[in-house]
């Protein structure tokens, strides 16, 4: 089976949870043996994996131009002067109107740039050379970026459109969408034959709010990767003394940090030998730091700065407790990784994972009380902080990538049954 | 002759209320009165009223042919004292009748059987007291709280002066033996033992409303048939379970009651008999011991302690609260006291469990073994800071137990002295009598002066 497939992120460039979502996806399907997959980026840095096939859509001509193999060959730097010439048979219409350089390719900047809606635009303009150009049978698209590239190849190839909803507007803006980006989701999702949400808390969004047909959405929780041994021998330094409890991620709205100072607040009015740690970067830390200051409890506050990398596993295995307060989480695998590293967690109840973990503690994300009672809980009894370290390890060491490729593969199997019936 | 021994436990816990760290050592108030109020309130009348009216009107009905046994535990008396005292009236109803046994268990339904014999025992005494001045008689037979039985146990038990306990008829104790005999402990073959068959009561109590069973739907002359159709020598079908079995596992609607009423007629149609657990001990002769060198219960499928200890934090939890369990027992604050009784409930234990076993488990106001587990130390660490603060902390319980020892034996020696004192003063007042009665003003002052000597020690 050969799957043409749309993603924004790829490791090893890592933006967000996106990137190791795509790969875990993409590796899990390979493991299934008799799945191929093309894998469209807009601008990858040639040191991906090789256990897919990899297109860079800034090497994918939309304007004919007449360039030698030498040339090209000194040009393109992830791919070959034949699928150049390959791609540059299939171009379908006149974009020389285009922004385009000497190859006849658009330039792409990654990541998420200002200009990110023409870069989307462009994404799904070349998306029709690739799939007029790319023999498949199914297409999968990861979230909105490249909902309407899917959209436009399924368009051109009359080929099933699967798209993967890794998060919605409604979970970012917690409620106030942007109506352009509510446009193009619910564009892709309409388009859909198959909607794969990453929990059931997504399913219900896509079906409440982007009003889909239940019967096309499917939850697919993600899974993580087993983490190298060189993470696992990372040690875990001796915290009888002081506990640290860590939040991780993105400091926005979406993942409530502000909740997690309060709680903060709560727990050090009871006692003082907890240090609290609030890493990432975003648009509310500055304001984290001022409500960290207003409660009186900066000395035991510490904001290190976004974390990368080998940093990330070292905070997992230098924290006591693992706080994920979102207001609205639709997957959310960083309670997952801090399980990994031996870290219990808690997460709030509008997080997806929680779906699929038991091994966690779990409050409403606007109850402080409850957080700081378990997270006071924990620091104070090891006999909880064991059993969730132990019991918490084994539950996600059983979540694995390649049981998610295999439910994906009998989902492209049902909607390729039932596809134009 | 067989006869069937029909035993129903009566026991509801006070329910913890939500209680935050922050609350620890400002709030010493545990217990959420609303909800105590309401389900008990709420058993009582779904359960535990018309289960008794149903087994007055059979006890009336059939005289001496009907007879029943049933135990309260000591929290359970005092929810019921308080918010249905209806039930109380029905139990007196009951014991009235004569043909109802009540039997002994431990006050708190807790587990001090497994971490203190002292507070065992003391519990136990304190429940045996209450029974007897509430119904009159003073139990013969014990009942642990969930059948938890060892062979331990059962040796305090017997030494306590019981003459027969009850426990679960559990298959890896008993291997190829049937229950339906009168068994004796190992460790004390004066104390016999009574096994629960637990098909047959389970037939009852878990499975009868259920439509997916393939015995549904159950009537009293097939389930008298499958007694009667047991080997003739196989003479005791001990059926316990929870009264609350009538009524809220199996609901009124499902014609339980109906079922239970019609059980008498029926075994009567084939010459069963019933009997009460006192009545079978004395009768029947015990057959063989029973070997119990691990704790046993009537829970779960183990039929072991794991539903109140299997995890670590359940095992953290009971080992901080009987870690105090010597300090309480020597202290007098009554409030102290109370707490402890309802701290110990097994019931507060259950809510932390992560078996899973495929039947749902009501955890109260909890909705995970974890909020369960942080309520409880949160509560627990108030209580402990509050014995504590009762003793000197910074002396170890070794050092405190040498003081307890040396308070005790003074206790002991002055009781003996005291003993010694009236002696004396019989033998003087015989002595004196004789001779001249006058002197006695002179008599009553010596003892006075000698009771003064010990604490001079």
């Amino acid at each position: 089976m050969k799957v043409l497939m749309f993603g924004w992120e790829f490791p090893p460039k890592i933006y967000g949870g996106l990137a190791v979502a795509s790969y875990g996806i993409t590796k899990g399907l390979s493991l299934q043996g008799d799945v191929e997959t093309t894998f469209c980026l807009p601008k990858p840095c040639g040191d991906e994996e090789k256990f897919l096939n990899i297109v860079g859509m800034n090497q994918v001509p939309i304007v004919w131009r007449d360039v030698n193999y030498d040339y090209l060959k000194s040009r393109l730097s992830t791919s070959t002067p034949e699928q150049y010439y390959a791609f540059r048979d299939h171009i379908y219409a006149d974009f020389s109107y285009m922004h385009v350089n000497d190859l006849g390719c658009m330039e792409f900047a990654g990541g998420y740039p200002g200009n990110l809606h023409d870069e989307i635009n462009n994404f799904s303009i070349i998306a029709g050379v690739v799939a007029r150009q790319q023999e498949f049978d199914i297409i999968h698209a990861h979230d909105w970026l490249t909902y309407p590239a899917g959209v436009h190849a399924k368009m051109v190839s009359g080929k099933p459109l699967c798209i993967h909803v890794h998060a919605t507007d409604f979970d970012r803006s917690r409620g106030k969408v942007n109506p352009t980006v509510y446009a193009m989701e619910k564009n892709g999702m309409d388009h859909a034959d198959c909607i794969m949400c990453v929990s059931e808390l997504t399913r219900q969004t896509v079906i409440h709010q982007y009003h889909q047909d239940p019967r096309k959405c499917f939850a697919m929780h993600n899974a993580v990767y087993p983490l190298s041994q060189d993470l696992l021998d990372i040690p875990r330094p001796d915290h009888s003394k002081e506990k640290v409890v860590t939040f991780l991620g993105r400091i926005t709205m979406q993942k409530g940090p502000e909740y997690f100072v309060e709680a903060a607040a709560l727990v050090l009015k009871r006692t003082r030998n907890i240090r609290f740690v609030m890493a990432g970067s975003g648009d509310m830390l500055d304001a984290m730091i001022n409500l960290a200051a207003e409660r009186g409890i900066a000395d035991r506050f510490h904001f290190p700065g976004f974390q990368r990398g080998r940093q990330v596993y070292e905070a997992y295995k230098n924290s006591d407790v693992f706080v994920m307060p979102s207001v609205s989480e639709p997957f959310g695998i960083a309670p997952l990784e801090a399980m990994q590293c031996g870290t219990p967690s808690i997460i709030s109840k509008q997080s997806g994972c929680g779906e699929i973990l038991e091994k966690v503690i779990k409050t409403d994300y606007w109850d402080i009380n409850a957080m700081a009672d378990a997270i006071y809980s924990i620091c104070t009894n090891p006999s909880l902080f064991q059993y969730l370290q132990e019991e918490g390890k084994k539950e996600v060491d059983g979540i694995t990538w390649e049981k998610v490729g295999l439910r994906i593969r009998a989902l492209y199997e049902q909607v390729l049954k039932n596809y134009g019936k | 002759m067989k006869t069937i021994c029909l035993y129903f436990e009566i026991h509801q816990i006070i329910h913890l209320k939500r209680y935050r760290c922050f609350d620890i050592g400002r709030d010493h108030y545990y217990y959420d009165d609303y909800e105590n109020e309401r389900g008990i309130s709420d058993i009582a009348e779904r359960s535990y009223i018309p289960a008794l009216n149903t087994l007055i009107e059979m006890a009336k009905n059939h005289g001496d042919a009907f007879k029943v046994a049933l135990s309260i535990s000591g929290v359970a008396l005092e929810q019921l004292e308080v918010h249905a005292p209806g039930v109380i009236e029905l139990l007196h109803q009951l014991n009235d009748t004569g043909c109802c046994e009540f039997l002994c268990e431990p006050y708190s339904h807790g587990l001090s059987s497994l971490a203190n014999e002292d507070c065992f025992r003391e519990e136990v005494d304190r429940m045996r007291t209450k029974i007897k001045q509430v119904f009159g008689k003073e139990p013969k037979v014990f009942r642990n709280s969930s059948l938890i039985y060892s062979n331990e146990i059962g040796a305090t038990v017997a030494d306590m002066g019981f003459k027969g306990m009850l426990t679960e008829g559990a298959k890896h104790i008993l291997g190829w033996k049937s229950p339906h005999y009168l068994y004796h402990c190992a460790m004390n073959p004066n104390l016999k033992i009574l096994l629960r068959d637990f098909k047959l009561s389970d037939d009852i109590s878990l499975r009868f409303s259920n439509t997916e069973w393939s015995e549904y739907p159950l009537f009293a002359d097939r389930y008298i048939d499958w007694i009667a159709a047991l080997p003739e020598e196989e003479q005791v079908i001990n059926i316990f379970m929870e009264l609350s079995a009538l009524g809220i596992a199996q609901p009124l609607s499902s014609n339980i009651l109906e079922f239970i009423k019609a059980l008498p007629v029926c075994a009567k149609e084939r010459g069963v008999t019933f009997s009460t657990p006192t009545e079978i001990i004395t009768k029947l002769k015990s057959v063989d011991q029973v070997d119990v060198p691990y704790p046993m219960s009537w829970v779960d499928e183990e039929r072991d302690v794991s539903p109140w200890l299997g995890n670590v934090m359940q095992r953290e939890a009971f080992n901080k609260l009987y870690s105090v369990a010597e300090r309480v027992h020597l202290c007098d604050d009554r409030r102290i006291k109370q707490d402890w009784d309802y701290l110990q409930a097994s019931n507060n234990f259950r809510f932390m469990t992560t078996k899973n076993t495929g039947i749902w488990l009501n955890r109260g106001i909890y909705d995970s073994p974890y909020d369960a587990f942080t309520n409880y130390m949160n509560i627990l660490g108030d209580f402990i800071s509050r014995v504590n603060s009762l003793y000197p902390v910074d002396m170890d319980n070794e050092e405190l137990n040498s003081l307890l020892t040396t308070i005790k034996n003074q206790g002991e020696e002055l009781a003996a002295l005291n003993k010694e004192v009236e002696m004396l003063q019989a033998k003087l007042e015989k002595a004196e009598g004789k001779k001249e009665p006058v002197a006695k003003k002179a008599v009553e002052k010596k003892p006075a002066a000698k009771k003064a000597a010990p604490k001079k020690e």
